[in-house]
């Protein structure tokens, strides 16, 4: 060190120390050079991330379409001529729908060939057509354009996810049919439409019927169990154990716990529930409700830690304040502490619940990924979930499950940054500054 | 303990400068308090007399708060604390487990250190107590003690007009004014103020003080204060402590003036503390 008790007047700065200051400005420059490219590395990975799952996937939501004329023949549609929807809706619509097709191709013959021609349009397409005909009972007796979906090799072809220009044996389509489809497409019949079907179906084993519609209601009804049980059980554990539970070493190691229960991989509570509520329990399996459960117990660490830290952020002097003009201690916390905690456990509920969302070990184990084609309408029907039929979807063979897969991913990640983005808005509307 | 014996001797005697007859309201006798194992307070014997100020000085730690604590049973909040002795509040004795230490605090309202208005508005503030008490049903009632309160604590001027706003987005000196009020609410018989100046400027300070003078004719105020000269302002009644002991109590010119132990001549003298 430098005498600086000088009276002498001398420069601040010898040159010893300005070679010590330049490499301090030096340090300071490289440093924040670091962060910098720390940060635009992360961005860069998830800019890379996003841009692949929306290239991927935003063509699951447009569909191939193909205009065929079908006619409602009443001999054969309602050869007996009731008028009744139920009878109608038993006739064969899929002969129909075939020969719609088939007429618009007179020359194509012979059962291979014919087979072919079939897959250009959906195996959906008759119930599409069925349904076109219930809604419009004065069609009989007509011939009607109607759009069904095109099959799914098409729709990828159509997409140009099929390529056109390798060898016929590389490809899902043959050449005979890319030339029907050519025909068709040169004559107006083929066109790009919204994929109304991905979001209004559950899954299916065709590409072009499949849906997300299943597994956002299960993922509703699994997070809706879960939020009942952990956010009350949650905010009372966080509540007695900052407020009332005297500090010894009982509470000690009940806190140690739940800390480590935070850390315990998510496919342990399944096995948890496989093992409790299935086995044991013998609730059903594949349901929402033991999901929900599964998933309320993984998420109850993160809810009590996040609990306990806003209510530690309460200032004590608020407490001091209750209790000194005689309120009770549970005066005290209902009506002057929970209410300031709230917010901040609600965010904590919130990105516990984000998580939740995003879980899928725990849920394989009890069975929710089973290939569930109705969309579930209670707590206790087979149902799937969100991040399960993702990864459904991306273990499937066929072309068109890759779209659906990225675009499942997107519908995911614009639940969670919804939920995010709810509890940072949360936070920033009742921060509270001391 | 010599010197405590000796204390004793002003008891029940007027006070020379108030024509008020001089009736104890608060009689401590050998309070300790315990931190778990470690003692705060010894042996503390201490009159409070009613309708008067009596301000306990003292240096950092010396058990001053502690002592005031008791007296309200906030103490019972701190965890592994442990109060010993009898005090006892016009005649009942307040230690004990079978009293109802909501109703205690009812009757000994306190103020502390730093302003600690609730993150609610200003008449919330005033309202809650006699809410929690039942002191009031009707909106009229509550406004009433609203007003009431609020003008006591020479508040009500400036929050007037706002007393729909939040409590703590007044200026520190009149959120202490503010809780001042809250305490005087309920109609207490006892306030404690817990250094109630000390996180405030001199003119909030001197506004404060001029209002304990005047909540005096009402209320017993024991008062904690660091400095000095507030003690000898506002207090009628003096008691120094140190490490633990109450070295000297008694009438605030004697102790400033005469005190009779070295301890407090030196304190107060300002060679230690």
């Amino acid at each position: 060190m430098t005498d600086i008790a000088t009276t002498v007047p001398r420069p601040l700065a010898d040159a010893d120390s300005a070679a010590r200051i330049e490499r301090r400005y030096r340090q300071e420059r490289r440093f924040r050079r670091i962060g910098l490219a720390a940060i635009c590395v992360a961005l860069g990975m998830l800019a890379i991330m996003l841009i692949t799952i929306v290239s991927n996937g935003y063509t699951a939501f447009i569909a191939t379409e193909v205009a065929i004329d079908v006619t409602f023949d009443p001999a054969e549609v309602d050869p007996d001529g009731t008028g009744d929807p139920a009878v109608i809706g038993r006739a064969n619509f899929q002969g129909l729908t075939r020969n719609a097709l088939r007429a618009y191709f007179p020359d194509v013959s012979g059962r291979t060939d014919r087979r072919d021609l079939n897959k250009l349009i959906s195996v959906g397409a008759p119930s599409t057509v069925r349904a076109a005909l219930l809604e419009n009972l004065d069609w009989m007796g007509t011939t009607q354009t109607i759009w069904v979906k095109a099959g799914a090799d098409f729709d990828s072809f159509n997409k140009g996810q099929i390529p056109r220009d390798v060898p016929e044996s590389d490809r899902r389509v043959n050449d005979n049919q890319v030339s029907w489809f050519d025909q068709l497409a040169a004559n107006g019949r083929v066109e790009k439409r919204f994929n109304g079907t991905f979001f209004s179906s559950a899954d299916s084993r065709e590409p072009e019927q499949a849906g997300i519609r299943g597994a956002v209601v299960g993922s509703f009804f699994t997070l809706i169990v879960t939020l009942l049980l952990a956010f009350p059980v949650g905010v009372m554990a966080a509540v007695y154990l900052e407020e009332f539970a005297p500090k010894n070493r009982w509470t000690d190691l009940i806190e140690v716990n739940i800390n480590n229960l935070a850390a315990v991989p998510s496919i342990v509570f399944g096995l948890l529930g496989l093992a409790v509520l299935l086995n044991l329990f013998g609730l059903p399996r594949s349901a929402p409700l033991v999901g929900g459960i599964v998933l309320a117990l993984m998420t109850l660490p993160t809810i009590i830690i996040a609990g306990r830290a806003s209510l530690k952020a309460v200032p004590p002097s608020i407490r001091e304040a209750a209790l000194g003009m005689g309120a009770s201690p549970l005066q005290t916390v209902t009506h002057h502490v929970l209410p300031l905690a709230l917010p901040g456990m609600l965010t904590g509920t919130i990105i516990g619940m984000a998580q939740a969302l995003g879980e899928t070990a725990p849920l394989l184990m009890i069975g929710m990924v089973a290939f569930i084609v109705d969309v579930p309408g209670s707590f206790t029907d087979p149902a799937t979930v969100l991040p399960v039929q993702i990864f459904l979807w991306a273990d499937a063979p066929e072309r068109g499950f890759v779209e659906k897969t990225s675009a499942a991913i997107m519908v995911l990640l614009a639940f969670l940054i919804t939920m995010n983005l709810l509890a940072v808005l949360l936070r920033k509307r009742f921060e509270r500054r001391w | 303990m010599a010197n405590l014996a000796e204390t004793q001797t002003t008891e029940g005697v007027p006070v020379a400068n108030d024509d008020i007859p001089q009736a104890i309201r608060i009689a401590a006798e050998r309070v300790s308090v315990f931190y778990g194992e470690k003692q705060a307070l010894f042996d503390v014997d201490l009159d409070i007399a009613s309708h008067s100020v009596t301000s306990l000085i003292g240096p950092s730690g010396c058990g001053k708060s502690t002592f005031l604590r008791c007296l309200n049973r906030m103490n019972d909040t701190i965890e592994g604390c442990r109060v010993a002795g009898n005090i006892k509040l016009d005649g009942v004795e307040i230690l004990s487990d079978a009293l109802d230490v909501v109703q205690l605090r009812a009757r000994v309202g306190m103020v502390f250190q730093k302003p600690n208005p609730f993150p609610k508005s200003i008449a919330d503030n005033i309202t809650y107590a006699p809410r929690i008490h039942g002191l009031a049903t009707t909106k009229a009632d509550f406004d009433a003690i609203v007003e009431r309160s609020l003008r006591r604590a020479g508040l009500w001027d400036e929050v007037k007009d706002r007393l729909d706003e939040p409590g703590t987005g007044l200026s520190g000196g009149q959120q202490q004014r503010l809780c001042i009020a809250r305490a005087i609410a309920v109609q207490p018989e006892v306030i404690l103020m817990d250094e109630p100046c000390s996180a405030l400027d001199p003119i909030a300070t001197a506004r404060i003080e001029e209002l304990i003078d005047e909540l005096r004719q009402e209320y017993t105020i024991v008062i904690v204060t660091h400095s000095m000269q507030q003690a000898a302002r506002v207090s009628q009644k003096t008691a120094f402590f140190h490490l633990g002991i109450l070295v000297e109590e008694g009438e605030t010119e004697q102790i400033f003036t005469a005190p009779r132990d070295e301890r407090t001549q030196d304190y107060i003298t300002g060679r230690f503390g």
